[in-house]
This record gives structure tokens, sequence and C-alpha cells, in this order.
């Protein structure tokens, strides 16, 4: 037994992916779903934020991320979008990182189209500028000379969407959906803090811990934390909608439960195997 | 001597983007200096691309290990720009197409690898040796049952439990590290202002 | 043949081939791996000249009214200067494009960090430690104030670690130490996420082009 038990450490990695891959592969496989309990949370506190906000208002969406980190952040995007677009708030969105414009169209469009919105209109993606901190600290006094075309080239200055708003503080709320650096803190820092605006959105999972400190004090008024988040927000934008649209974050969390369980039961065989090896070392002492 | 011009322009845009916060006869000044940093930062992605186009072209020449694969690359990028350039990028035009279907499952899928290092590491490398990584381990535990639907349906408490460690003592570390590196950032701008840290133009004199 | 199921299957060969990378290094993974890489630079190339140059440089030089603006002419003559970096000879001109970068980049930083992500936070640390009113409020609250002064002390390294530094010192360490649990089993959530995501595509978008639906 002990023999076996200290073999486990040199167990071959490609068994460790095999079993990861079907704790995986197997709950998606079979379909298995969950119930996603809502608590009180940043995930709450973001979506009561937009739902407290007025019907004409205008929320920036800026699409701070890439492929890399899509499976999280992607069904945030299209959740807060189906969420904004049936309460007739207007989206003007941007990118902070260049892939985040064809990612943010993709999301929005998908939703605009089965809303029945109209781009220009009711959405725009003004698209991608280098800078970060310094282009957001610029649109505190002119978005327009940051963005005078959209992504594609149309001038920003003939849009409806954009009556009334010429700078970020015209805005009802700033939402980041953020992958990294720059991202949530460069809202918080050049747009919440300077100008007093709202500032909420979503960020990957492995940023949200990090992200706390902003929620305590309220320099955040919510936060999606990784398909976690995206999954709460997907459930609770669903309440109440005929025949809402699949998601794909709620369906995912069954396997990322197995997922954690096997996870764990790693850390553990392995500490077995680590104390039966440090145990026999020490008796041969 | 050769530092001094550059070492001026880092303390005037400095100083600049310092001032216009507090004195607004600054800002159209600051404002300026904004949309310039725009063009200039964007001239380091050129920069970048280059120089990923020198390193291959390098490596066929010399047939470097893996030189092979060097023209994938260098095709990979001429197709992005020659469609990019010349047939649009709006969703439909065959640049969006490579986008959505290529780029965004190759991007995915490279970052997906991870989740199986991930476990592996987990594996191997966490151990609970003494109390403090015990302690770690036992945070860890309860964050990640309490970020499943699974948690809660083990003991309802989880979830909370979970949010609690999420909300006191994750937040007072993370803070702690914030204010930390907040100093730190401020400091090395003091120093980078002032020209008393150089390193980012080469560490010469 | 529609495009949307050559879409399907360019995707999920180039991601079978990077997976494969899980069994061993091997042609397959390189040859994606090459081209994620030249196909990223082409975007990062394509949205800068679209997105960036042309709206906010070329078109301010060369207003569509008419007339030529001199003025854009020293951001644009500082962008060339960064790609002289290439060439040995004039690689010192990029300093200056290099100042101008790290110099609005500091003096930005230094006040935004300083009031978010320093004083902000020390007033959202100057609790009462009876807010909340009950007892577990009352921890809460003491955690938190602890916990942070005594992670900044842990951070204070002009000071040996010793005495009531030392106490203060290790009551930080073990508060961090939760934190970065909490950092890890979010890390692991963050990765396994991924993941999902991209089974979800083969499962479920590739598979059925072959007339498998799960």
């Amino acid at each position: 037994m002990a023999t076996f038990v200290e073999n486990l450490g040199r167990i071959d990695r490609r068994i460790i992916f095999i079993v990861m891959a079907l704790s995986v592969v197997v709950p998606l496989a079979m379909r298995l779903s969950l119930p996603i309990p809502i608590g009180e949370g940043p995930s709450k506190d973001m979506y009561d934020a937009v739902e407290a906000l007025p019907s004409g208002s205008t929320v920036l969406l800026s699409f701070d991320y890439d492929p890399s980190t899509m499976p999280e952040l992607q069904p945030m995007a299209v959740a807060l979008s189906q969420h904004l677009m049936r309460k007739d708030i207007k989206i003007v969105s941007l990118a902070l990182w260049p892939m985040g414009v064809s990612l943010g169209n993709e999301a929005m469009r998908s939703v605009a189209d089965s809303l029945g919105k109209e781009e220009y209109t009711d959405w725009v993606n003004l698209g991608y500028k280098t800078g970060g901190g310094v282009l957001i600290v610029r649109m505190g006094s002119d978005i327009q000379s940051v963005f005078p075309v959209d992504y594609d080239g149309n001038p920003v200055g003939d849009m409806p969407v954009m009556d009334g708003i010429s700078r970020l503080s015209d805005f009802d709320m700033i939402l980041s959906l953020s992958a990294g650096d720059p991202g949530v803190p460069a809202w918080v820092m050049m747009a919440g803090d300077r100008y007093n605006i709202p500032i909420g959105g979503g960020c990957t999972a492995v940023s949200a811990p990090q992200f706390y400190p902003y929620l305590g004090t309220g320099q955040m008024v919510g936060l999606l934390g990784g398909l976690k988040g995206a999954a709460d927000y997907e459930t609770m934008v669903r309440v109440g909608v005929e025949n809402p649209p699949a998601g794909t974050a709620t369906p995912g969390m069954a396997a990322q439960s197995v997922a954690h369980l096997v996870i764990m039961l790693f850390i553990i065989l392995g500490n077995i195997s680590y104390l039966a090896g440090k145990k026999k070392k020490g008796g041969a002492k | 001597m050769r530092l001094v011009i550059p070492l001026m322009i880092t303390f005037v845009a400095g100083m600049i983007m310092i001032l216009q916060f507090f004195v607004p006869a600054t800002q159209s000044m600051g404002e300026s200096l904004q949309e310039w940093y725009m063009i200039v930062a964007s001239a380091a992605i050129f920069l970048g691309a280059i120089n990923l186009l020198n390193v291959h072209i390098h490596k066929i020449r010399f047939k470097a290990k893996n030189w092979k694969y060097s023209p994938v690359t260098i095709a990979g990028f001429a197709v992005m720009i020659i469609t990019g350039l010349f047939l649009g990028i709006e969703p439909g035009r065959p640049f969006d197409f490579m986008f959505t279907q290529m780029m965004v499952p190759m991007g995915a899928t490279m970052f997906s690898l991870l989740a199986f290092f991930v476990a592996s590491a987990a594996f191997r490398a966490f151990r609970a040796n003494n109390w403090r990584a015990t302690l770690l381990l036992v945070s860890a535990f309860v964050v990640m049952l309490g970020r499943v639907p699974i948690g809660a349906m083990i003991w309802s408490k989880i979830p909370g439990i979970s949010e609690w460690i999420m909300q006191v003592p994750n937040l007072a570390g993370q803070r702690a590290v914030m204010i930390g590196a907040a100093m730190g950032m401020v400091a090395t701008s003091l120093r980078m202002i002032f020209g008393i840290e150089r390193s980012y133009l080469g560490g010469a004199d | 043949m529609s495009w949307t199921f050559v879409g399907i299957w360019l995707g999920a060969l180039l991601s079978l081939s990077l997976y494969s990378f899980l069994y061993k290094d091997n042609p397959f993974y390189k040859f994606a791996e090459h081209l994620f890489v030249g196909m990223s630079a082409g975007y990062w190339v394509i949205y800068n000249i679209k997105n960036v140059l042309i709206p906010n440089w070329w078109n301010n030089l060369v207003p569509a009214e008419g007339g030529f603006q001199p003025i854009w002419l020293i951001p644009g003559t500082l962008a060339l200067f960064m790609l002289l970096r290439i060439v040995p000879k004039l690689s010192s001109l990029s300093r200056m494009s290099l100042s101008l970068i790290v110099g609005t980049g500091a003096g930005l930083s230094l006040t935004a960090m300083l009031q978010t992500n320093a004083l902000a936070q020390v007033n959202g640390t100057i609790i009462a430690l009876g807010q909340g009113g009950d007892l577990l409020s009352w921890i809460s609250n003491i955690i938190i104030v602890t916990g942070v002064v005594c992670g900044l002390v842990y951070f204070f390294f002009s000071k040996a670690h010793t005495g009531v530094v030392g106490g203060a010192a290790n009551i930080g360490i073990t508060i961090l130490m939760v934190a970065f649990g909490a950092s890890f089993g979010y890390t692991v959530m963050a990765r396994i996420s991924l993941l999902i995501g991209q089974t979800q595509f083969l499962l479920f978008e590739w598979l059925p082009t072959m007339g498998i639906h799960l």
C-alpha cells in the first residue's frame, strides 16, 4: 500500500491530463445541469446597479480582452448587452485591447439582431485605440478627439446614439470587461475616481480577487468574476423573460464543479503521497 | 550628455501630466500630449511586428532550429495584412472570418492548455508542509467549492463562507498589496520624472 | 458546403493541433502556434492602421476639409523615431519617443495611483469597528483593519522583523496566505473555464457537423 501511495507522486502527467479532460468532457456531454444559487455579492450588486438605470440612459461598455479569455468574458458581454438593450439603455462600446473590437461586435450584434436594436441608434462600436489610461483621461474632456470615427470609419458625430454624449461624465455608467491591463483598474483610476462615474463590469477569475478592495470602498458598483460571475448574470437576466436565449456560462458550471472536485482530489492525493514519502524517509533515518 | 534631451522630454511630459490635474491653464497642453501619446505608443506595435518578421526572416536565412515553420508565421501575418487593407475589416469580410474562425479558437485553446498544467502542478507542488501553507490550502478549497454549484449542495453555508473569505481576509491582503504597490509606483514615477531612474533609456549615463 | 461549416472545421482542426501538445511537442502544434503568432501580429497592425493612425494622426495632419496641420508632424516624427530602434546607427533617436511615453505614463499614474490605490484604500480602511452591529461584523472589521496594517508592516523591509514589528508581520503574512489561497482558487477556476469554453465548441459545434449530436 505504501509503495502504491509513494508511486502516486511519480504518476505520468498524461494520466492527470486525461482525468482532467474527462472531468470536463463527461459532464458537458451528459448535459449535466446544476442550479446556480444567487446570493448577496458582487454579481448581484452588478445586476442591481444596471437594473437601477432608467431606460434611455447611455452606458459605455469597454471590451478589454481577447480570445484567450473569451470563454469567461464573452458570456458576460452577451448577458450584459441583453440586459442593457432590453432596458432600452444605449450602448457606446470601445476596446482597450485590439481583439476586443471584433469580440464586442460579435456579442452586441447577435443580441441587437435578436432584440431588433439598430446600430448607430441604439448601440455603436467605436473601435480600438492604443494608450489605455491616457486615452481614458483624454475622453474625459472630449470623446470625439479620441474617436472621431467608429471602428469601421463612420463619423461618430453623425450618430444618433452619441446625441448628448461628448465626454465621459455624460455616461450614466461605465462597464469594463477586463482580462488584464489596461482594463478595470485603468477605468477606476482614470474615469471613476477622476470624473465620479459609477464603474462596474466583469473580469477573469484570475484578477477578480485583486478588485475586491475597489468593491469595499465603493469605487466599483459591482463585479462579475470569471465564469461563475457570467453564470450568475446569465441566470439573473433570464428571470421573467419568455424563452430566454441559452447562455454558455450556466451549462458550463456543472463541468466546473466536477473539475474543481478533481483538482482538490489531486491536491489531496499529492499530499498523501508526499507525507508517505516523508514518513518513509524519517523511518529510514 | 546624449541623455539630456530624452530626460528633458520625460520631465516636461511628466510635469505637464501632473500639473494638468491641478492647474486648468495646463489642460490643453496635457490634452495634446495625450493625443500624441496614442500615436507614438501605436508605433511600438509596428516595431513589434517588424521585429517578429526580422526574427523569422533571419531564421529562414540561416536555417535555424524550426525554421520550416517561420514561413507559416510570415504567411499568417501577410494574409491578415492584405485582407485587412484591401477587403475591409467589417463583419462578413475575410479578415473578420479568419479572426472569428481561426484566431479565436486558437487563442482560446492556447490558454485552455493551462487547465491541464494547473492540475499537474496542483498534484505535484501544492504541499501542506506547514500551518500557513495548510491555511492557504484550506482557503483555496473553500473558495473553489464556494464558487461552484456543487459547493452549496455539499453544505449550504459554503458559498457564504467563501464570499466572506473574499470580502474580508482577501480584501485585507489585496488592499495591503495594492497600497504597497501604489507607493512603489509613485516613488518609481517620481524617480523617472526627475531623471534618477534611467534604466528605460538603456541604463547609460 | 457553407462558409460556417468550413469555419467550424478550420477552428476545430487548429484547436486539436494545439491540444496535441499535451501528448508531446509535434509539427501540428508548431504549425498552429506559428500561424497564431503571425495572424495576431497582422491583426494588431491592421487595427492600429485603421483605428489609430488614419483617424487620429493622418486625418489630423491632412484634414478632410483641406489644409495641413504641421503640429501633427511632431508625434509622427516621434513614432518614426520609435521604429528607428531597429536601425543600429539611429537607434538612440528612439529614446526620445520612449521618453514621451514614459514621462506621460509616469505623470499620469503618479496622481491616479496615489489617489485610487493608496489614499482611497487607506480611507476605506478607516472604519468604525462596530459598523454592521453583529459579532461577525466586529470580527470582520477587526480582520480588515489588522490585515491591512499588518500586511503593510510585512512589506516594510527597512526595519528588522523582530519584536512588535515581527509579530505584526507574522499576522500580516497569515492574512496574506488566506488571500493567496483565495487567489489560487480563482486561478484554478479561470483555467478550467477556458477549457470548458473550448470543449463546448468542439462538442456542440464541431461534432454536430459530423452528425454526432450529444
